[in-house]
């Protein structure tokens, strides 16, 4: 990148955020956590511990029950409805499943991602001749994609469409990068050249990561900080160095043990059975 | 108990259906008695007879030169009146339903309900659908021929509101019924209502929305002929002619002309769903 790095932003944070869905599940439990400006972060944990939560509220994509979220210095929720929406173009919430439209073609699909520096009228222009095409081809490239600009996104394999999640993260101009498990459908030579192309991405915009990973030794391997869920809770928030087998052993262990849930009763397997055809 | 385990299972579902078809059923019977639906009366000695009279009237059917040139002046007609007419009720139908659609909702993003304001728009919009549709376009035809004169504007009127508040609708529901994924990660990362409209709905729903406006367009042939009866121009008001000096021969081949009408319309729809898919 030629352009200069941007000026940090102010450290964003969340303090005691709950977060309990409307069918009563707890999903988050009084996590607080700290946020530096072009801190690169990995949340690791079993599954269901509340890591696409985490990052779905720290988007503002998803109002905590409870506690306070600080982003840049600011509280989104007592903004009101302009400001707030105005806030998430300096966000990126990249889903695990990439959320591309089947017919639309890989270039607007990646384009999607200037949408907030976009007026709508310029957004219905792109769709006709499409803008920026050698900056979309480029962010392509680093996913070895190139060849895929002007396909439609139902044909290509997962693996690619979760790359052209990614290259959509190279378009945007966001401050916070929330990536939900970017590389799972990714071979480990593939997922540590994506990881690498958005850490330099981050670190080109000046803006945080915050990535969730299934691959503790993919988290160990590339994030100076990790921090461990379970259950909704925050197990631990360390440097990598100082993450030892004992604190993973305890944050994946006995896992069938404790987070199973009790099936069913016959009543309700019966109500939702009826609706059914 | 023995007995229990080894009976087959009962499908939770095969009560249900029962009850409803019964129910089905029971509402159908009086309903046909009290529109006097009758077959036997399509059989007695006088229908048959004067069925019969006016039907051996129409053969051969009349394709001398100057008819067919009369025939193919009103059919011209009738198309350019559904044409318009179906154009401009999408220019009614596709802002009404941009707007009061739910998956564009950005107050209802964060799992937040819809702001009462937005709600209560959506409402309105909703109400003035239903008052466009709720008046059969024969009537608006009737009402228009009053204020504008005989002629095809009339046609052309009517069918722009009536059939704006049925796209309207149908439209509404295409859109919240289709996979709103990409829709809510582009208005999460701050995209506005436009914009992910344009880049997230619209590559998902095309096809449906495409494929109901041509049947509706489709419809609105047939409507244009209907109106066509009450003087609001094109093949309708040429068939009324006909049917009134009881020349069968005439009315066949407009009736030939509307199945092949029908038929390209057909041919169109199934051309852009391929084209689309």
């Amino acid at each position: 990148m030629l352009s200069p790095v941007p000026a940090p932003l102010p450290p964003s944070s969340i303090d005691e955020v709950t977060v309990t869905y409307a069918d009563g599940r707890r999903a988050l439990a009084e996590v607080t956590l700290a946020l530096g400006p072009g801190e690169q972060v990995a949340i690791i944990g079993p599954s269901g511990a509340g890591k696409t939560t985490l990052l779905a509220t720290l988007a503002c994509a998803l109002r905590p029950s409870a506690g306070r979220v600080d982003l840049f210095g600011q509280d989104p929720w007592s903004l009101p409805d302009i400001a707030l929406h105005a806030l998430r173009g300096s966000l990126f919430l990249a889903p695990q499943v990439p959320p591309l439209a089947p017919r639309q073609r890989v270039v607007n699909a990646v384009l999607a991602g200037r949408l907030p520096q976009w007026t709508a009228w310029e957004a219905l222009r792109s769709l006709v001749r499409p803008r920026e095409l050698g900056a979309v081809r480029d962010a392509l490239a680093k996913f070895r994609l190139e060849d895929k600009l002007f396909m439609r996104c139902d044909r290509l394999s997962g693996g690619e469409r979760q790359r052209v999640g990614l290259a959509r993260l190279l378009l945007s101009r966001a401050r916070l990068f929330l990536l939900d498990e970017p590389v799972s459908a990714l071979d480990p030579a593939l997922a540590g050249t994506a990881l690498e192309v958005l850490q330099q991405a981050a670190r080109d915009r000046a803006a945080t990561l915050v990535v969730s990973l299934h691959a503790v030794d993919l988290a160990l391997a590339r994030f100076p900080r990790l921090i461990g869920l379970r259950g909704g809770k925050v197990l631990f928030d360390l440097p990598r160095d100082q993450v030892d087998d004992a604190q993973l052993a305890a944050l994946y262990g006995s896992e069938l043990g404790e987070s199973f849930q009790a099936p069913p009763t016959e009543d309700d397997a019966r109500r939702k059975l009826t609706r059914c055809l | 108990m023995a007995t229990l385990s080894t009976a087959p299972p009962i499908d939770p579902a095969w009560r249900s259906r029962v009850t409803w078809a019964v129910v089905a059923i029971m509402v159908l019977i009086p309903t046909g008695w009290l529109a006097e639906f009758n077959p036997a009366t399509l059989w007695g000695q006088q229908s048959l007879r004067a069925t019969g009279q006016f039907l051996a009237t129409f053969f051969p059917p009349r394709v001398d030169l100057p008819f067919l040139d009369l025939v193919a002046g009103a059919t011209w007609k009738t198309v350019a009146i559904a044409t318009v007419g179906t154009t401009l009720a999408v220019m009614i139908a596709a802002p009404l339903a941009l707007l009061a659609t739910r998956v564009l909702s950005v107050s209802a993003l964060a799992g937040g309900r819809m702001c009462t304001a937005c709600a209560a728009a959506r409402l309105a919009i909703r109400t003035i659908l239903i008052l466009l549709r709720s008046i059969p376009e024969i009537v608006w035809a009737l009402l228009f021929v009053r204020a504008v004169g005989l002629g095809d504007t009339a046609g052309v009127i009517a069918i722009a509101l009536t059939y704006g508040g049925m796209l309207g609708k149908v439209y509404i529901e295409i859109l919240e019924s289709g996979e709103t994924q990409a829709t809510r990660a582009l208005l999460a990362n701050g995209a506005s209502r436009t914009q992910a409209f344009l880049y997230g709905t619209l590559p998902v729903c095309l096809p449906e929305l495409m494929s109901y406006t041509i049947y509706r367009w489709e419809c609105a042939i047939r409507a244009s002929v209907v109106m066509g009866f009450v003087g609001a121009g094109g093949l309708g008001q040429q068939m009324e002619l006909s049917m009134k000096m009881l020349a069968g021969g005439e009315v066949l081949t407009m009736l030939l002309v509307f199945v092949g009408l029908v038929f390209v319309a057909d041919a169109v729809s199934g051309y852009l769903r391929r084209w689309l898919a």
